[in-house]
């Protein structure tokens, strides 16, 4: 699904990913920790081409293609799906006026027809009941008056209908309390697929108590320095980060 | 990857569709302005002796006037002695008295434009008045409107056929003094639309005026004069559009609206003026009086004005809240690119007791273009219980242009409510990303974006016009993506 090798990735100057090297294969759940400025959240833009990264050597291959060619809004359309941890407002443009048209340029480029209207709404609101959020949140404007933790349903939500193939959800749980918490795992939980890899970007082990990941890799001053199961989360939990950054010197 | 502030830049290059000139034998006088071509004028148009006399006393009036400067408008001088004053399709000394008579080139000038006048088809639902430079080419549905009692006819046609009416109300809201641009109008126009609505009636359908400039170096000069007598109602729309050309060409129009007792106007605009090139070169300058008298309790006045296109806009519809209880509205989307520069905004006097205004204003700024919005909320001392409420909401898309605010509010007394709010933002980098991630063309996105911005006004156009006040929207931020 996806292979980053030795991928290093300067903001102006400063290099900020130093040689990562992550491999991910269809179905599988990959978790990203590492302290602060570690460049996790880099990673994940690098991925989805937000502009001010520079790429200064190493390869991104998705699905058999560069990654890296491709314009944000292509790399979306071909299936890759980024939950950001600051969802933007978007005053005046409806939450579902959003969805549909994401869904239609998507469905577009795959050589589909425009989605009708009422299977539209239907799908929607399947997926709203799921992640137990109010009609009314497909009427408002995107994210605009939304909590923290409503924006990050919303962002769930979206994955939800668009049905990306590569997940990557940038500090989904930041800023959502344990109910809530419990809701987005569901939902994201539901999301899982034989064809669909998920890569989880998390300063804490409690998400990883609802949505069990194949592969925790450990990201420490722009590398992956240590890589294991679900076990080691629960060991960076016990022994904080520290502890992995002293092994590695 | 190119910055994304670039790439919002290159979103927003403007396609001019309605720059194409229609080849056409056309009257025109030669450049000039004194008496004589205003005699020659109003001798043309078979106009009654007092037409004659409130223009010459315009042109007199007009010649000790100064232009006013107090915009945040920087104009090239005008000469007014380069441009002419009248220009017309050729046509057998009399009106075309069917669509058959119409030259074939002019209908499809038309049809170009999607303002279909054959009988086949017409708007359904929608009258149309078709002004070309300086006359009226054709009315569609006059017909049917006249069966209602509603006189729906341009403006020329209307001084013959019903001067009293025209004397009576003409230059009332706007007098011939009011401001340079509307003493010049006063003097010279040339053509426009005649609506009266008597009492009671509904107007079965929409009217709309669509104003095309076609001949070089000529002005257009309409006016526009709409009675809604006690207890009517009407919805009046009017949309514009000019060739590409080189040249700054002027159009400075005057709309009267007059509303007695409970009546109700609800007046459109879709401005499409071509704008210049991406280097300010060319453009239409647009400087315009509309003022909207409501003398009657309980009416209702309403503008809501799409503007797009013009080198220049100068521009503030205003509301005279005289009756009771009367409403004035006023909603505008303004979108300026390139070099374009606009100055708009309304005026609302509260006169009347208990009379409400709401200003909603939505401002665009891309490119180089510079975009102010002015307004004038004034509450007189017998106002009492006045209201208003005002937002004025401006947009950067780029870090080259300008956004401008000036409100100015005058209270005499003291039970007015007066309330502002006024908010400026960008197209965020980041929105865009967001919506990129989400599948959605750039292109796309940035007119998803400024639609919403638009939104609230976009709500209140005629359902037709508000699809297509968005296209134009979009029209305008089309563009390649660097």
């Amino acid at each position: 699904m996806l292979s980053i090798e030795n991928l290093h990735v300067s903001v102006g100057d400063k290099p900020i990913l130093k040689g990562l090297s992550l491999q991910i294969k269809a179905g599988e759940v990959h978790a990203i920790m590492g302290p602060n400025g570690a460049g996790k959240s880099t990673l994940s833009h690098v991925l989805s081409g937000k502009s001010g990264y520079t790429v200064t050597s190493g390869t991104v291959t998705y699905q058999g293609n560069n990654l890296l060619d491709l314009e944000p809004d292509e790399r979306a359309r071909e299936g890759v799906f980024l939950a950001f941890q600051y969802p933007v407002e978007i005053p005046g443009v409806s939450n579902i006026y959003l969805m549909k048209a994401a869904l239609n340029a998507i469905r577009k480029h795959k050589g589909l027809a425009e989605v009708d209207a009422m299977d539209f709404l239907t799908l929607v609101k399947d997926k709203v009941k799921l992640l137990e959020m109010d009609e009314s949140f497909l009427y408002r404007s995107v994210n605009e008056g939304f909590s923290g933790g409503e924006k990050k349903r919303n962002e769930i939500l979206q994955a939800a209908i668009l049905e990306p193939s590569l997940c990557i959800l940038d500090e989904t749980d930041s800023g959502l309390d344990i109910d809530a918490l419990k809701v987005v795992a569901a939902g994201v939980d539901s999301l899982r697929a034989a064809d669909r890899s998920f890569l989880m970007i998390t300063h804490y082990q409690r998400l990883l108590d609802y949505i069990k990941p194949d592969i925790v890799h450990v990201l420490a001053d722009g590398r992956i320095v240590k890589l294991g199961g679900p076990e080691l989360a629960l060991e960076l939990e016990a022994k904080g980060y520290h502890w992995v950054e002293e092994q590695v010197a | 990857m190119s910055s994304s502030a670039q790439e919002i830049e290159n979103l927003i290059g403007h396609k001019y569709k309605e720059g194409f000139v229609t080849e056409l034998e056309v009257d025109t006088f030669p450049p000039g302005l004194d008496e004589q071509v205003i005699a020659k004028l109003s001798a043309i148009k078979g106009e009654p002796e007092f037409m004659l006399e409130y223009r010459l006393k315009a042109f007199r009036h007009w010649q000790t006037m100064k232009e006013p400067n107090w915009a945040q408008l920087n104009i090239e001088p005008i000469d007014y002695q380069a441009i002419s004053y009248y220009s017309a399709p050729k046509k057998d000394s009399d009106k075309p008295q069917s669509l058959d008579e119409i030259d074939p080139e002019l209908l499809e000038t038309y049809k170009k434009l999607g303002i279909p006048l054959d009988e086949q088809e017409r708007l359904a639902g929608v009258a149309v008045d078709a002004v070309f430079d300086s006359v009226s080419v054709a009315t569609t549905f006059k017909g049917k409107l006249k069966d209602a009692g509603v006189i729906f006819c341009p403006i020329s046609e209307a001084l013959q056929e019903y001067p009293e009416l025209v004397r009576q109300y003409l230059g009332t809201v706007v007098p011939s003094g009011d401001n340079f641009f509307a003493a010049l109008n006063a003097a010279v126009f040339t053509d426009g639309s005649f609506v009266y609505i008597p009492k009671g009636v509904r107007c079965p359908m929409e009217l709309s005026t669509y104003f095309r400039i076609n001949a070089a170096n000529t002005g257009q000069f309409e006016r526009t004069l709409i009675i809604a007598d006690e207890g009517s109602h009407v919805s009046y729309l009017e949309g514009c559009t000019a060739p590409m050309r080189d040249e700054n060409q002027l159009h400075a129009a005057v709309v009267e609206l007059i509303l007695m007792d409970d009546a109700e106007i609800k007046y459109s605009t879709v401005q499409n003026w071509y704008p210049g090139d991406e280097n300010g070169v060319g453009g239409i300058y647009n400087f315009v009086t509309k003022r909207a008298e409501c003398r009657g309790a309980n009416s209702k006045v309403s503008w809501t004005q799409v503007e797009t296109g013009s080198a220049i806009t100068w521009k503030y519809p205003s509301c005279v809240l005289l009756g009771d209880n009367s409403v004035g509205e006023f909603y505008s989307v303004a979108v300026t690119n390139n070099m374009q520069q606009a100055d708009t905004g309304t005026k609302m006097i509260h006169i009347g007791k208990n009379t409400r205004s709401t200003i909603i204003s939505k401002g665009i700024s891309a490119g180089r273009s510079q975009n102010t919005y002015r307004g004038l909320v004034k509450v007189g001392k017998g106002a009492t219980n006045a209201r208003n409420y005002t937002q004025c909401d401006s947009l950067l898309v780029g870090d080259q242009c300008g956004a401008h605010t000036f409100p100015y509010v005058e209270v005499k007394q003291p039970s007015a409510q007066v309330e502002h709010e006024a908010t400026t933002s960008k197209i965020s980098e980041d929105q865009l990303f967001f919506c990129q991630q989400r599948g959605i063309s750039a292109e796309d996105a940035v007119s998803m974006i400024v639609n919403g911005f638009c939104k609230s006004v976009f709500k209140e156009l005629p359902m037709e016009f508000a699809v297509e006040a968005q296209a134009l929207l979009g029209l305008s931020l089309e563009g390649s993506v660097g």
